[in-house]
């Protein structure tokens, strides 16, 4: 055993030739293990990447929404003489959508415990409820959406309508492109397992659908309770 | 690469994972379901404060914000697993970027826009200034 080899000169220099004592391999990356964040101990496993470059996308898509957010919280009473939100909003399908989507989002937690377990049957069955119930979710708004349009409350109507539809309409859109992320998820894990670029993919999917929870939260607040409440 | 295997590497940890090597699927589970019950209970109380005369008018858009920052804060930490470990160093550094750009975008732009609104000559003196 050389010298090098001790664990005080191997926590030394992370990039040593030949430092292959706590190199990993785990189920979705490479790496060391005491890689961490800490700003030492060598590269980090593709894994860690992979969710570190994901969750900097999904706070650069949370940024793109707080502009939205800003358009409509500051013309939420531009209503040009047409209707408000208090004449608009359906209280019931408000409170649904909101079950439904928080629903969703426990349920797409619960599948990324069956896929930690790598149960391939409770990925599936999941994933299939989490995506039946964020189709609920968009069968709704798209009810509301085509109510308010039949009323004359389309987004030509106000300048409040107009930023409703691009907010609301902007979330129900990245609903949208989940679901079909959820139905590509789930053939590919049933074609080709759980590999570890799969994996890595179910991570990042779990991240999106957890997301735009979040971002229905400040929805149904800032647009909805708040809107009513004008 | 096909001499990848399927063991867990205790130290790897970012957003979402709640994959650290102690963590059974019993406690996983228990973890989502302490998220959805806190979550609901938010929701259910944010609905609540809108359908109840025990908050003062003005008030209530405060609540209402109060509610989902918290409700926000509950899916963070029990849905995307971002804690204050020092393995989440990094993801939480993000984190504080984005919020920072949230609420200058948000703020800024609500100040900015009464600012203007109150400076704004009402229409009447408009049409006067045209005749």
């Amino acid at each position: 055993m050389s010298a090098s080899d001790t664990p005080f000169e191997r926590a030394g220099d992370p990039y040593l030739v030949g430092r292959t004592r706590d190199w990993v391999s785990t189920g979705a990356g490479r790496g060391y293990v005491h890689a961490t964040g800490h700003g030492e101990g060598g590269p980090a496993s593709k894994r860690v990447i992979v969710g570190y470059g994901f969750w900097i996308f999904l706070l650069s898509d949370i940024v793109m929404f707080s502009a939205f957010f800003a358009a409509h919280a500051v013309l939420q009473t531009a209503t040009a003489g047409g209707p408000s939100g208090r004449e608009l909003f359906n209280w019931w399908s408000i409170v649904a959508q909101t079950a439904f989507l928080l629903v969703s989002s426990f349920t797409c937690g619960l599948s990324a415990v069956a896929t930690e377990a790598r149960h391939h049957l409770w990925t599936q069955v999941a994933l299939l409820v989490t995506g039946l119930f964020g189709l609920a979710f968009l069968v709704l708004e798209g009810r509301d959406f085509a109510n308010m349009v039949m009323q004359g409350a389309g987004p030509d109507r106000s300048a409040f309508l107009s930023s409703l539809f691009a907010v609301v309409g902007l979330h129900g859109l990245h609903v949208s492109a989940g679901l079909l992320w959820l139905g590509t998820m789930m053939a590919q894990v049933f074609v080709k397992g759980f590999r570890p670029d799969i994996l890595r993919r179910l991570v990042c999917f779990n991240l999106f659908w957890h997301a735009l929870d979040i971002i229905w939260v400040a929805l149904f607040t800032v647009v909805y309770l708040i809107g009513l409440g004008r | 690469m096909s001499h990848e295997t399927d063991t867990r590497d205790p130290g790897d940890l970012g957003p979402g994972f709640m994959d650290a090597a102690e963590v059974t699927v019993r406690e996983g589970i228990t973890r989502y379901v302490m998220g959805f019950v806190l979550a609901s209970a938010l929701t259910a109380a944010s609905f609540y404060v809108l359908s109840t005369s025990l908050i003062w008018g003005p008030g209530i858009p405060v609540a209402l914000v109060v509610l989902a920052i918290a409700q926000m804060g509950v899916h963070l930490v029990f849905f995307l697993h971002i804690t204050t470990a020092p393995d989440n160093t990094n993801n939480v550094l993000a984190l504080a970027f984005g919020v920072l750009i949230v609420a200058l975008l948000i703020a800024g732009s609500l100040w900015i826009m009464d600012n203007l609104n109150q400076n704004m000559m009402s229409m009447p003196q408009m049409m006067q200034m045209q005749r």
